[in-house]
Formats: C-alpha cells, sequence, structure tokens
C-alpha cells in the first residue's frame, strides 16, 4: 500500500543547520550532512533542506551543503529558499538534489514551473505555498517567507501550480506555523481534495496526534516534520509507530 | 570494465551515479554509443516523458543497447528506462520502445492520485537475480504516472489503483519501476546485486 511520508525538514543558514529557541534565537543545531543522514536512518522518508537566509553571497556555501548532504543520502532529497529560475534549479540538481521547492518566484512568474518541469520531469518541482486564513474565511497565498501578501487565494494558486507542471504542493499553514497546536486540517483538505498531485502538509506539529489528524481528516499524503524532530531524531521511530498503531500505512519498519 | 549510465536528456542522472560511487562501483555517464556497447553493463535511468526516449533512438544509442544486449551483458532500466523496454506506452504512441518485454505501458486509472507518489511495496512472485534475499513487501520509492500491467517476466508487482509491474527480470534484462537509487538500504542492494552479476 502506498504509505504516507514523513519528511524532515532542515532550515539551513550559512552552511549549518539551525532551530528557533521559543521561536526568537536561531541556534546552531548541527551538520546538515550528518543530521540528514541521521534522520534518514531513524526512519524519515525524505530530507527537506531550506536554506533561509539564501542571500547570493551564501549560494555557493549551499551549494556546497546540498553536495555534502546528497552524497551519502539515498532517500529523496529536496531543496528549497532562493530558487528562482531554471538555472538556479540545474545548480541544484547537479549539486545532488532530487527535487527542488519553489515558493515566490513561482507566484511572481509561475512560468518557472513549466520552464523546470519541462527539463527536469514534474516529479522534481515542489511548489511550496505559505497560506494564511483572510477575514473572509478564505486562504490567500504570501511571498518572501510570509511577508508579502499577494492577494491569491490558495486554493486557486494550487490549482494552478499543478497545471503549469508542479509535481507537489508544499502547503504551510501560516496560521498554525511554529504553535505546536496541530496542522490546519481544514486548509490541508481544501487543497489536496482539489488537486491530483500530493499534497505535503506543514506548520503546528507539536505532538504525534497532529500527524493522525492531517492523514486522516486532512488528506495529506505527506507531512513536514521540522521542530518536532530536533529534540531527538530518535523521535522519528515513536512518531511512525503511534502513526501505524492508528491504522495510517507508514514506511516501518525501514 | 564499467557500467555505462545512458544520458539521454531524461532528468537528472547524477543520483544513480552517487548510490554506484558509494558502492566502489566503475560507473560512466555517457551519451557516447561507443562507449555504451562496449560496456559490461548497461543502465537506462530516466524520468519524464516516454517522448524523451525518442533521443535513445535519434543518437544512435538504441542500437548500441541492442548490441550491448546481444553481448549477453547485464541491462537494468530504471523508472521510464524500464518503461522504454516495452513495446510501447499510450504517453507517446509513435515512439517505439525497446520491445524488449511484451506490453504497454498506460496511464494510472482516474480513480487514484497521479503521479503515484513515495514508497509503497514490492510483492515477490517468485526468484529474482536482481532482487536476491530481499523480502517481500519491502518499501522502495515510486515517482510515475505511468506504469505496465503484470506481464510473463514480471517478478514482483506494486499495488495502486490496480496491480502493476514494479521489476521484470528476464536473463540478463532487469527492470525496476521504482527509484532504487532513492529507496534506502533496500535499493543500495539491489544495485549492488546487478553490480555484483556476472557477464
Amino acid at each position: 500500500m502506498l504509505t504516507k511520508r514523513i519528511i524532515a525538514c532542515l532550515d539551513v543558514d550559512g552552511g549549518r543547520v539551525v532551530k528557533g529557541v521559543q521561536f526568537l534565537n536561531l541556534r546552531d543545531a548541527g551538520d546538515p550532512a550528518e543530521l540528514a543522514f541521521a534522520h534518514s536512518k531513524a526512519g524519515a522518508d525524505e530530507i527537506v533542506l531550506l536554506d533561509i537566509s539564501a542571500t547570493a553571497e551564501q549560494r555557493k556555501t549551499l551549494l556546497d551543503t546540498v553536495r555534502r548532504t546528497a552524497r551519502e543520502l539515498f532517500i529523496p532529497f529536496t531543496v528549497g529558499g532562493g530558487v528562482r529560475t531554471l538555472d538556479d534549479a540545474s545548480a541544484v540538481f547537479d549539486a545532488g538534489a532530487d527535487k527542488v521547492s519553489i515558493n515566490s518566484a513561482a507566484l511572481s512568474d509561475p512560468g518557472v514551473i513549466t520552464c523546470i518541469a519541462e527539463r527536469f520531469g514534474s516529479q522534481a518541482v515542489i511548489v511550496a505555498i505559505d497560506a494564511k486564513l483572510t477575514n473572509g474565511g478564505a486562504y490567500e497565498a504570501f511571498a518572501r517567507g510570509g511577508r508579502t501578501p499577494t492577494g491569491r487565494d490558495a486554493v486557486d494558486w494550487s490549482r494552478e501550480a499543478e497545471s503549469r507542471g508542479a509535481g507537489e504542493i508544499l502547503l504551510t499553514s501560516m496560521d498554525r506555523d511554529g504553535t505546536g497546536k496541530g496542522f490546519d486540517c481544514e486548509l490541508t483538505r481544501a487543497i489536496s481534495d482539489v488537486v491530483r498531485i500530493p499534497v505535503i502538509a506543514s506548520g503546528g506539529a507539536g505532538v504525534a496526534k497532529h500527524f493522525v489528524e492531517v492523514f486522516q481528516e486532512g488528506h495529506a499524503d505527506a507531512a513536514l516534520a521540522a521542530s518536532i524532530l530536533h529534540y531527538g531524531v530518535t523521535e522519528l521511530a515513536d512518531l511512525k509507530q503511534e502513526l501505524a498503531a492508528a491504522g495510517i500505512p507508514v514506511r516501518w519498519p525501514c | 570494465m564499467t557500467i555505462a549510465i545512458v544520458d539521454y536528456g531524461a532528468g537528472n542522472l547524477a543520483s544513480v551515479k552517487k548510490a554506484l560511487d558509494w558502492l566502489g562501483q566503475d560507473s560512466i555517464v555517457t551519451s557516447d554509443a561507443g562507449q555504451v556497447a562496449q560496456a559490461e553493463k548497461v543502465i537506462v535511468p530516466g524520468v519524464g516523458h516516454f517522448a524523451a526516449t525518442k533521443t535513445l533512438d535519434q543518437r544512435g544509442l538504441k542500437d548500441a543497447i541492442e548490441t550491448a544486449i546481444n553481448r549477453k551483458i547485464p541491462f537494468l532500466g530504471i523508472c521510464l528506462g524500464m518503461q522504454w523496454m516495452f513495446a510501447s506506452s499510450t504517453e507517446a504512441p509513435d515512439v517505439a520502445g525497446l520491445g524488449v518485454f511484451p506490453g504497454e505501458c498506460v496511464h494510472f486509472p482516474a480513480s487514484v492520485k497521479s503521479p503515484h507518489v513515495g514508497w509503497n511495496q514490492l510483492h515477490l512472485l517468485g526468484k529474482s537475480r536482481l532482487l536476491g534475499d530481499l523480502p517481500s513487501e519491502s518499501f522502495v520509492y515510486f515517482t510515475h504516472s505511468y506504469r505496465v500491467p503484470p506481464v510473463q517476466d514480471t517478478v514482483a508487482t506494486c499495488e495502486y489503483g490496480g496491480i502493476f509491474s514494479a521489476v521484470v527480470e528476464r536473463d540478463r534484462l532487469f527492470g525496476v519501476q521504482f527509484h532504487p537509487e532513492k529507496s534506502g538500504p533496500i535499493g543500495v542492494k539491489l544495485l549492488q546485486n546487478f553490480c555484483g552479476l556476472k557477464c
């Protein structure tokens, strides 16, 4: 049976994994290559590396990090953050990534989705959507790391991203991100039910039960685990066993 | 003595090369027909549209692969490379496959999300030199929208919107619909089995 995926997410700044402590300070949490390998060994189904600084001068560092991380990683590996053009994507693929995640660049020029998909295949293109609930009850897509409202309806945007060649949607609830209160199942379901491509839910995971909810009620195909894993990689095993006990198909043991 | 990983512009071939490097196996990524025809073993990877396999014809690579196969060397098709080993695909009806396995590649039914992305299980039907002693129901990573129905040479199936061929094998010809280079220790073991096959 096709399993629900748990994707370990590493935020990288200047070649190191960083994590927020109480959402304030960024603290060094280790070497990306070592952590990716540890997560993979512990049962992560995929690894996502997000370049949170993504400044021009750090691109070289990032590519070097991607290369080192990819070397011993034999599960799918996605890189996001600052990927704006086909050339950016090519460089990241050359360094060993299997997929790129694009967000702001796709919003300002949706043609870039098609451009990368035609060259590397749709399976290699994840469109990341940061969505926030508006007063009207709809979800709006935000650009630039959640800083810039776009006026675009997130559900409409997900359909357009699909039609332009996206292979997956990485959907982050800005309302839930960092709260630990659980995924936004309503948002996830609203998008998962209207697209034919897999939806990866992100934002709000605090306990294992939240993953059960987003798979059962949110109809997610995969879920991103970030801060929940930073307390110890062995917890991935606990998470997967809890999912299995709830009747969710997972890759376990792996 | 080296493994030729055939480059025909269909997706990212670095990950297959990387896995073979990690296994300490000598390999080259090449689009040179001469190198392919002379190789000790040949791998055709690839993701994307079936029409991309037309390039194999245009660059003389199809002939080179047939020459290599006639020398009885082990051959492995991965994902699109496996689909290309069949006669045809409804994705590009005017493009002929290699045709070493009979059958046609078809799209997943509308009843399931497509592409089929993620980890799914292999159901073993019989003995396989490629799979060796890997247990049935092992998890491997798939990403594809078209699939081949089970045929006589299918040695492992997978279930998603119906049963389809996950591994085909006959003599020295092998095809896998999933990505061994992305399937963790199980996939690495499979590649190791392939590397260890004698000509």
